[in-house]
């Protein structure tokens, strides 16, 4: 086990290449995830067979870089085993620590490998301290990830009513809905982040340019339409364009990326132990690009928190790689509830 | 087989409330869920209104239950979380795990409600050594997932499976109600008041997609298992949800409990409750498809 440091940044790797980018670019921690549905980016051609992940815990571990491991899908009784070799396989390559939704897998995590550190996974839906100590005292989990909900004053009562480290979610994809929580990709495709590992699969996706503009769809539902002068987006289902009462709209979320930088002096002074870089899905220039610039950013808010100023270079290079370009402080803002 | 009456999902004005379950304690159901489970900002009813309809539908001869807040964010929300557990003369849903600590804590029997994420029979099992005594199957889940956790069952634990309604699919930090009016959650000014069973959602193409219920998302269809009501009972499910709408509910109640003691046929219980239905049918959950398909039993 490497030592901790008091801020961790911790970074998507995809796969070995995006493992390397993160490592190389100042993460402090990767988190992976296995060729299969045990976790929640069960995309094709993305994550680790067990010579790449041998390979990328090897290459971490030499430059002082944790491993983590998302097995943070919910298993199903006919298929428990899988979840539980993955358990095993990760104890038994000497990641750092696993990063679990499931009580059952953690119950058999915490019996088979007591030594094993867990993390509770932002699917696991745990949003207030009485839920996250349930997590503490049933499995011994010593970090929790929190769901995209909490404005920064409860982030805050959260972190000083609980003995478990809090990690928040720092910049990408923005889940409107609590992780864990949302079912909506199953009503519409069959296939969901609790069971499958996936949202909105890319199996289900349409694009059909007609006579009105470029369609997507989602196993034929139309979930947005672009003119010829937008750019056609990824139907993502909750980021379409609906109509409610005659009133055509993003109804629910625009497609935005979430970023945090600005709030970083003060996730530090609350007591908030760790950054989170969402995407795995995504190529290992972004992980790079994103990994430089939330380097800087922390260290020159360690060194001086009061007079931390977010550069707009840093900004600059953020919004390059944004989904829609465009940026969102989500729930941490109040009223974007 | 039982029939139970799910939580009321929408936010509706004090007295029809009072009404509405006036008229259910005269209706053919065993199990009420009770209490608001969906946003901290309704309070036309508080915890004691509605302990007092546990009350009286107990009087009733049926089982009351008071379920939690799903998604809990403030020392608020805890406190209303605490003070629906504190009204002991009644069984609690609890639909997070801060709920199932602090009634764990305390020895409590508790209904582990359908937002827990029980996928598998480890996790049934530690919420039975913790003291949950009914389960409900997430909605996503498909018959062929419930039989392998129904084969390992905990003994004492029942099976519930949400039977009929708009599912709920989702919950969000934001109020997408509020949104609609270009208004603050916090000042929201309490615009579900005005969609007693949600706000629609279409597609460009004039599809019924989803409905806004506050912070919740939930199906445009009504799932329907009034088909599949041998199959359950097959599987040995003890507990039938319906859940509310705003009107006909003990209507569609009583289609059920006919269905259930054998009294329609299948395609006669369809077409009565066609008739009664919000939306058109899906039942695709069960079949492990996706949720809004209509399959064919």
């Amino acid at each position: 086990m490497l030592t901790g440091k008091p801020f961790e940044l911790v970074c998507p790797a995809g796969a070995l290449p995006s493992l390397k980018a993160a490592v190389d670019n100042g993460a402090d921690c990767v988190y992976t995830g296995l060729k299969d549905n045990t976790n929640a980016r069960n995309f094709t051609g993305l994550n680790f067979d067990d010579a790449q992940l041998r390979e990328g815990i090897r290459y971490a571990h030499d430059r002082r870089v944790k491993v983590l491991l998302a097995l943070n899908t919910y298993p199903q009784t006919a298929t428990w085993a899988r979840w539980t070799a993955a358990v095993d396989k990760a104890a038994d390559y000497g990641v750092d620590a696993i990063i679990l939704a499931d009580p059952g897998l953690m119950e058999y995590a915490r019996t088979k490998h007591p030594q094993l550190r867990l993390h509770l996974s932002v699917q696991g839906s745990a949003t207030s301290y009485e839920a996250i100590n349930f997590y503490h005292e049933q499995f011994g989990i010593q970090r929790a990830v929190l769901p995209r909900v909490l404005a920064m004053a409860q982030v805050e009562h959260t972190v000083k009513n609980t003995p478990v480290e809090i990690e928040v979610f720092g910049f990408g994809g923005l889940c409107v809905m609590v992780e864990g929580r949302c079912a909506l990709s199953a009503y519409v495709t069959g296939d969901s982040p609790n069971t499958v590992g996936v949202c909105s699969p890319g199996k289900a996706v349409r694009y059909e340019q007609t006579a009105q503009g470029m369609d997507t769809r989602l196993n034929g539902v139309l979930i947005n339409r672009f003119d010829a002068n937008e750019k056609a987006g990824y139907p993502t289902l909750c980021k379409g364009r609906f109509e409610v009462n005659d009133e055509t709209y993003y109804a629910i979320e625009e497609p935005a990326s979430l970023n945090t930088l600005e709030l970083l002096p003060q996730l530090i002074d609350i007591g908030v132990k760790a950054v989170k870089i969402e995407g795995r899905q995504r190529s290992p220039a972004y992980v790079a690009q994103v990994t430089k610039v939330w380097r800087e950013a922390i260290d020159s808010a360690l060194r001086n928190r009061q007079n931390f100023t977010v550069r707009e270079a840093w900004m600059a290079e953020l919004n390059k790689v944004s989904e829609g370009n465009m940026h969102t402080l989500g729930a941490y803002y109040r009223p974007w509830k | 087989m039982q029939l139970a009456l799910g939580p009321l999902l929408y936010y509706w004005p004090r007295q029809q409330v009072f009404d509405f379950y006036e008229a259910i304690a005269q209706a053919p159901v065993d199990i009420v869920y009770l209490g608001e489970t969906v946003c901290a900002r309704r309070h036309e009813l508080r915890v004691q209104d509605w302990a007092e309809i546990a009350a009286k539908l107990a009087a009733a001869g049926k089982q009351a239950v008071l379920g939690t807040q799903t998604l809990i964010e403030s020392e608020s929300d805890l406190k209303t979380l605490r003070r629906v557990i504190d009204e002991r003369d009644f069984l609690t849903e609890a639909n997070d795990m801060g709920a199932v600590r602090i009634l764990s804590a305390e020895k409590r029997p508790f209904v582990a409600g359908p937002f827990l994420n029980v996928f598998n029979s480890a996790t049934l099992g530690m919420l039975s050594h913790l003291g949950a005594t009914r389960w409900v199957m997430p909605v996503e889940m498909s018959a062929d997932a419930l039989r392998e956790l129904q084969a390992a069952r905990p003994a004492g634990m029942e099976t519930e499976v949400f039977a009929y309604g708009r599912l709920p699919l989702a919950f969000s930090a934001r109020c997408f109600t509020a949104r609609h009016f270009n208004l603050q959650k916090d000042d929201c000014q309490f615009k579900c008041l005005d969609f007693p069973d949600g706000l629609v959602i279409k597609t460009r193409e004039k599809e019924e997609f989803l409905t806004l219920n506050g912070i919740q998302t939930q199906s445009a269809k009504v799932y329907n298992l009034i088909g599949e009501v041998e199959a359950l009972r097959a599987l040995g499910v003890d507990i039938l949800r319906i859940s509310p709408q705003s009107q006909h509910t003990p209507a569609l109640l009583e289609v059920f409990r006919a269905r259930l003691e054998g009294n329609v046929e299948v395609p006669a219980a369809r077409s009565r409750l066609a008739a009664l239905e919000v939306a058109a049918p899906c039942n695709g959950f069960w079949y492990g498809q996706p949720g809004l398909d209509q399959v064919a039993a």
